[in-house]
This record gives structure tokens, sequence and C-alpha cells, in this order.
């Protein structure tokens, strides 16, 4: 039991004897993208091999004469495209191995983990070089990580693992060295805002909780992260749980709180299942419960499961979710802070808006500002998807320009294509273009350009990429979720998806443009919640952005990105076409004819669009023209 | 009406969360993981239970896309169709698996109860784009071909 400050530092003592006993430590990861791609059976292969060689040991037996080799699960190494990840580590050598597959193990294990040799095929390569220590390639040099810091180096699920990586000095130096109100004044001076979307400080959110009478307060964490594209917080949580409720028990500490609710995302198992784990864990050793460290500080720790409503992100709904009740947002104020959960005072913050409190409290608010921008200290961590080199999970700091995530770290786009457009801050955001290529990301500057840090999902997109087509994805999304309390949301992006989906098929007309605007207008300013004010903002950003490509779709009837089916235009090329008449005989509209063993046409008037000809074409004579 | 062992089992349930309001989501969530279904029955019977009205019970589950009162198939399928999935062609998957399993927008189920086909807005491995999830398994980087596959892979299994 760990139920004084002594019996801290003595298990950290201990933990960190027993990690640094390790003469080789192979890290598997095991963040969600890795094991969709198989890691849990390299990690099995793995453990099996070392358990089944003699001349190593798996416990920690100091007298065993042999070496102790770990085999272990930690979260995401970041480089989600190249799973499954290995990472063998020996003091502060470490070789990074991607896409390793079940039959790799063995000679990974013969030659790096018995031996010091590196299996050179399975390093990563940029650039005709290869690398071998992680920290040197490219994609993770140029970050910065203090959220995800432990973040694939340490078990996830070991309560000693994070102990050893100095957890849980932060609650200590609170309860012991610290009144509450140093702790929120700490938080204050670091200028640290919310990350969850809307850059709320954070620190006046404490303050305004820990000033109420009422004298039952929760501490509440939003994991229910919604945005399509998002999943930083959701690697977070199963990468490092109990940095995350270190980062609550300092806030229920700090405003008097007794209680804590996580309230996870249902898409997102691993999270549930490692939050579980890390919290059982620390009931157990006697750091969640009665008298914390034999302090008048008492904390108990709760999971929710979400149940698939986007809208459970907006904080008032997400506490009547937690209820038990509809998911819905309610009219403000009252406001969270002053009527929350169960109407008591509420510190809502999202994940990784508690994940950077421990490291504030150790090293201090100045440290905190010397990273990141005046106006956003820190960093923010991004999920960096769609047509980019290399997809993952980043940490940079504040201010970082979108060149640099994209090309430095991003390695540029797929296949080289022409860059487009990145899409920030999910549905309630808008585009940046590649004249916002040199602009800082921070909370001020992408406000200037009509759009959102938002929780940090970046959508890379490339010129095959629709825009119109994307502001109609985005439309079609709010308006399946909208809660349906009110009838700016519930009607108002019914009717804009309506009129998007006009225009994609072919059929807009140019006063749609305006009564789009119209509509953003008043749902932007009539909306009940933010979700719904926000909703019209991947139109609004994409008419601002790209207003040329919404006039071609309506006066050329074309979309020049190919993607709108019904704007396509099948062609065939009469120098490829051998006259074979499969295509003529597949076409269900009969729009194709021609002579036999002469080159066929498509009569425009009667095609329906659906590349049934294009499919069956063994000529490749037939492409669609824009 | 449903077999006795359905309402011992949504017992064990209710005794786990506690006969009060708030416990009402977890207690349908773990019904539905034990069944693949919320059976109407069970929930009327829940509400009794927690000391909830069966009106507000029933609108608290049609609220939640995840509760279903129809049975799924044994193989439930969501195919990501997230941004970053949609923007790397997951529509395509989606409109595969369907076709071959005379699946559509209404239709969701397959007859023979082995089957359910739905999408889902995101997995949290945009990464690794297209994915879909087979129960709680996620499957990176698919393709119509890579997903026809798996349902041949899955009805050898039956």
């Amino acid at each position: 039991m760990i139920n004084n400050k002594e019996a801290l530092m003595a298990a950290r003592d201990e933990a960190k004897k027993q990690v640094a006993s390790y003469k080789c430590r192979i890290l598997v990861c095991a963040g969600t993208g890795c094991i969709a791609t198989g890691s849990l059976k390299i990690y099995e292969e793995l453990l099996g091999l070392t358990k089944n060689c003699p001349n190593v040991t798996i416990e920690f037996a100091p007298d065993a004469g042999k070496d102790r080799v770990g085999v272990i699960k930690t979260g995401c190494q970041g480089f989600c495209e190249l799973g499954p990840l290995v990472r063998i580590q020996k003091g502060d050598e470490v070789i990074q191995y991607v896409k390793v597959q079940k039959e790799d193990c063995k000679e990974v294990f013969e030659q790096s983990v018995l031996n010091n040799n590196v299996v050179d095929r399975l390093l990563y390569t940029q650039g005709g070089k290869a690398y071998k220590h992680p920290t040197d390639i490219p994609f993770i040099a140029k970050q910065t990580r203090i959220v995800l810091e432990n973040c694939g180096s340490v078990d996830a699920e070991s309560i000693d693992e994070y102990l050893a990586a100095g957890g849980f000095t932060a609650l200590e130096k609170v309860l012991f060295n610290m009144t509450k109100d140093e702790v929120i004044d700490e938080v204050d001076k670091s200028g640290l805002r919310g990350r969850g979307g809307a850059g709320f400080p954070c620190g006046k959110k404490w303050k305004q909780v820990a000033r109420q009478k009422e004298p039952i307060r929760y501490v509440v964490c939003n994991g229910d992260e919604g945005d399509p594209g998002a999943f930083m917080d959701g690697s977070t949580m199963e990468g490092d749980p109990f940095k995350l409720i270190e980062g609550m028990m300092i806030a229920a500490y700090a405003v008097g709180a007794a209680d804590g609710y996580i309230y996870v995302r249902a898409e997102y198992p691993n999270s549930v299942a490692r939050l579980r784990n890390a919290i059982a864990q620390l009931e157990e050793r006697g750091l969640l419960g009665d008298n914390i460290l034999g302090k008048d500080f008492s904390f108990r720790m709760h999971i929710n499961r979400g149940a698939g409503a986007f809208v459970c992100g907006e904080g008032s709904a997400l506490t009547a979710s937690i209820e038990g009740k509809r998911g819905m947002p309610r009219t403000k104020p009252p406001r969270t802070v002053d009527k929350g959960l169960w109407e008591k005072p509420t510190v809502l913050n999202n994940v990784e808006t508690y994940a950077n409190v421990p490291k504030i409290i150790i090293e201090g608010a100045d440290w905190f500002r010397t990273i990141g921008t005046e106006g956003s200290p820190g960093t923010k961590t991004f999920s960096l998807t769609g047509s980019i080199e290399n997809t993952g999970l980043i940490e940079v700091p504040m201010g970082t320009t979108l060149r640099e995530i994209i090309y430095d770290i991003g390695g540029g786009l797929k296949n080289n294509a022409e860059f487009k457009a990145v899409q920030t801050g999910g549905p309630s955001g808008g585009c940046l273009t590649k004249d916002h290529l040199d602009e800082p990301l921070d909370f001020e500057t992408v406000k200037k350009f009509g759009t959102i840090i938002g929780s940090g999902g970046l959508v890379v997109m490339d010129v095959n990429t629709c825009m119109v087509e994307v502001a109609r994805f985005f439309m079609s999304f709010t308006q399946r979720e909208s809660c349906g309390k009110c009838a700016p949301c519930r009607e108002g992006t019914k009717r804009m998806l309506e009129i998007l989906q006009k225009i994609v098929d072919g059929n807009g007309e140019m006063e749609d443009l305006d009564k789009l605007e119209e509509l953003s207008k008043m749902i932007s300013q009539m909306a009940l919640c933010g979700l719904g004010k926000t909703a019209p903002q991947p139109v609004m950003s994409t008419l601002r952005m790209f207003r040329d490509e919404y006039v071609e779709h309506i006066q050329d009837k074309k979309c020049a990105a190919k993607v709108c089916t019904n704007l396509r235009n099948y062609v065939i090329d009469p120098e490829k076409c051998k006259g074979c008449g499969k295509c003529a005989k597949n076409c269900p509209a009969s729009a194709i004819s021609g002579e036999k063993k002469a080159p066929h046409t498509i009569d425009s008037k009667k095609c329906i669009k659906c590349g049934a000809c294009m499919d069956n074409c063994g000529f490749d004579a037939i492409y669609i023209e824009a | 009406m449903l077999d006795q062992s359905y309402f011992r089992k949504t017992d064990e349930i209710i005794e786990h969360y506690g006969k009060k309001a708030g416990s009402l989501i977890p207690i349908m969530q773990d019904i539905q993981a034990e069944y693949r279904y919320l059976p109407g029955e069970l929930l009327t019977y829940v509400a009794e239970q927690i000391g909830v009205k069966e009106t507000k019970a029933y609108s608290v589950a049609t609220f939640y896309e995840n509760f279903s009162f129809e049975a799924k198939g044994k193989y439930v399928i969501k195919v990501c169709d997230g941004t970053a999935c949609h923007v790397r062609k997951s529509p395509p998957v989606l409109e595969a698996m369907q076709k071959e399993l005379g699946l559509g927008k209404k239709k969701h189920t397959t007859d023979d109860m082995l089957f359910t086909v739905e999408t889902v807005s995101c997995l949290g491995a945009c990464g690794l784009a297209p994915t879909m999830m087979v129960n709680e398994d996620v499957h990176p980087a698919m393709t119509p071909e890579k997903a026809l596959a798996v349902i041949e892979e899955l009805r050898g299994k039956g």
C-alpha cells in the first residue's frame, strides 16, 4: 500500500530499480493502429521467444545470473501507417523497427536482443536513407513531446512503469508542498488553454469552480473524441492512462472534488480497457480512495462509455449522458462550472488538457511558457491523416507552421500529389490552403482564417479531392448527428445538406450559394450549442476558399477532381479501343454504340455514370473527363 | 416472451451497477453486449427495477445510435466513414460488402443472422485508413477486394 509520502518514494525507487534491471526492453506498440496491423501476435511471438530462451530471463531476479529481457506492450509509437512497430531498447540505444511480421521475430530476437546487430531490412527508410534510432527519424525528430512523452516507451498497463518514469511526482508535490490556490495559480500562470477545441483558459475554469459555495464538486474528463479523423485523445488514454488520471487528481485536489468521471467513446475499447486497468491498480495500491498518501484528500474515478452520439462531446450533453439521460445540450447559463454534473459545479476538460497538468506542476508555469506562442503556450497533439506520406500521431509546439507539419514531419503528400487543403477542427472547423502553409498553427492565427485548431485532427487533401463533396460530407455528418433539440440545427443542417446534395448531383443553381450563406449565418447565430453553431463552418470555409469549385459544379456542371459521380463524363479513347463490345454489353443504359472491331462511343445524354463500362474494359480505353 | 435466463442475466447486470437512474446507460450497454441487441422486454424490466419511467428509458435508448431493438448478426461490421477514411475511399468498401450480402441503407442484417453491416464515424485508426471493425477487431487499409475476403473468411468460420 502506498499510503504516505515515504511509501510513494520507496515504490518509485523500487520501480526504477526494476526497470533499470532490464538489459534489453522489447517495446511492441499496442496502440489501436498497430493492434489492427497485428502487433499483438508479434508481442506473443517475441514473448514466447524470450521465455523459451535459456540465456535470458523475463522475471526480476537479480541473482539468476541471466540478463533480464522485458517484452512490453506500449502505447502509440506514432508511426501508425508503418505498423506493427517494435523498438529494441538497451539503455540509451534504441532501434526502431517498422512493419515487423511474425516471420521477422526470430531474427530480431537473435540479432538485436541477444546480440547487438541491426536487422537492416526492418529499419525505416526515407529518401534512400535508413534510420536506426527513432528520434533520428524526421517524423519524430521534429516533434516536442510533453503529453506523449511516455507514450510508446512505457508499459501502459503497469503502474510501476509509470512510477519509474517519475509518475505521481506532481501529485506528491501538490499534496505536500502546495495549497489549492497555489496549484490553480500555477496552472493559470502557465496559460494552458483547453485542448478540446474552444481553447478556454484552464486555470480560469478551475478558479470558477473552486470559488463556488456548493461544497460538492466534480471533475470530468471529456474523452468523447468524436471528430472524424482525430485520434490523439484515444492514443493518450490508451498510451499513458496514468498520466491522465494524475492530471485529473491534481484538478480534483485544487477544486475540492471527491469524484472524477471519464467519458470515453464507445468506439475506443482499448482506451476503456487500459483506463479500467489503471484505476484498478491505483485502487489496489491506495493511490485512489480515501486519504490518499495520508492526506485529507479522497478521490474516486469512474468510467462512462459513450453510446454513439457525437453531440455528447458538448459539455452539457456529456454530463446529461453520465446522468443516464438523452445526451442533449441545454441552454447556458448556468454554465458547467456553476451547474454541471448532477447540477454541481464541475471542471470539464478534455484528455490532452489534463495530461498537460502533471508536467506543468513539476517544471513550473514559466517553463511551460517557453514552449509554443505567447497566446497559446505549450504543445498540441495532432493526428495527421488523409493524403499524406507519414500518417500518424504527432505533438508539436503551438505555432509550428503547416509546412513544417506537412512536409518536414509528414514527409509531404502521398504519391507526391499536389497539396490542396488541410481540414482542421473536424465538422466544426474549416480548411487551410497553400496560402496558409507558412502561417503558425495556434489558436489565434487559424481563427483569423475562419477555422479552428479544434481537437487536433489534420486531414490533408490533395488535388483529387472535391471540396464541394467534402462540404457535403461534413454536412451529412452534422445533420445525422444533430440531436434535434433546436430547430436551427435540426432543420437548418437538413436544408443545407439538401442544397449541397443538389449541387454535387449537378442540379445546382447560382442562387443556392446565397441560400447556403444565409442558412450558415442563421444557424451559427441561432443554434443552441457549440456544435450546432459551428456546423456550417466547413461550408462557409470552402465557399470562401474554393468558391470557384462551387461555381464550376453549378455553371459548367463539372467536377475538376472527378469525384462527383453525376458530373463525370465517361469517354472512350479511340486509340485504345479495340471494339470488343464488352462495354456496350455491360452498359445498363444502352448508352454505348459502335461497329464491331471499331472504336465505340458513349452517348453522354443516355449515360447514367455508373462506371460499369470502365470496370469491364480490358484495354484501359475508358477514362473520365473532368 | 423471453427465456427466464435473460432476466437472470439482467438482474446480475443491474446489481453490478446499482438500482439508480444513472445506471440506465451502462446497464443497457451490458445487455446489448451480451445479446448483441437490446430486447424491448428487458428494457421495460430494467426501467421498472431501477425506478425510471418506461417512456424515459425508451427515450434514452432510441437517442443513442449504439442501441438496437433489432437483433444483430453474429459479425457486426462497422465500416469507418470518418473524414480520413472517406478521403481514402471508404464508400466503395461499404458498397462492395452491401452488394455481396444483399444489404443496403434500409436492411443492415442478413437473413441468416450472420452479418450486420453499418457505418461508423471514426474508429481512431485514421493512420491506416480506410478501416473497418468486425465486432471489436479493427481491420486496416481496406479495399473492396480485401473486405470481400474478410466476409469469405467469416463465412467459413460460420
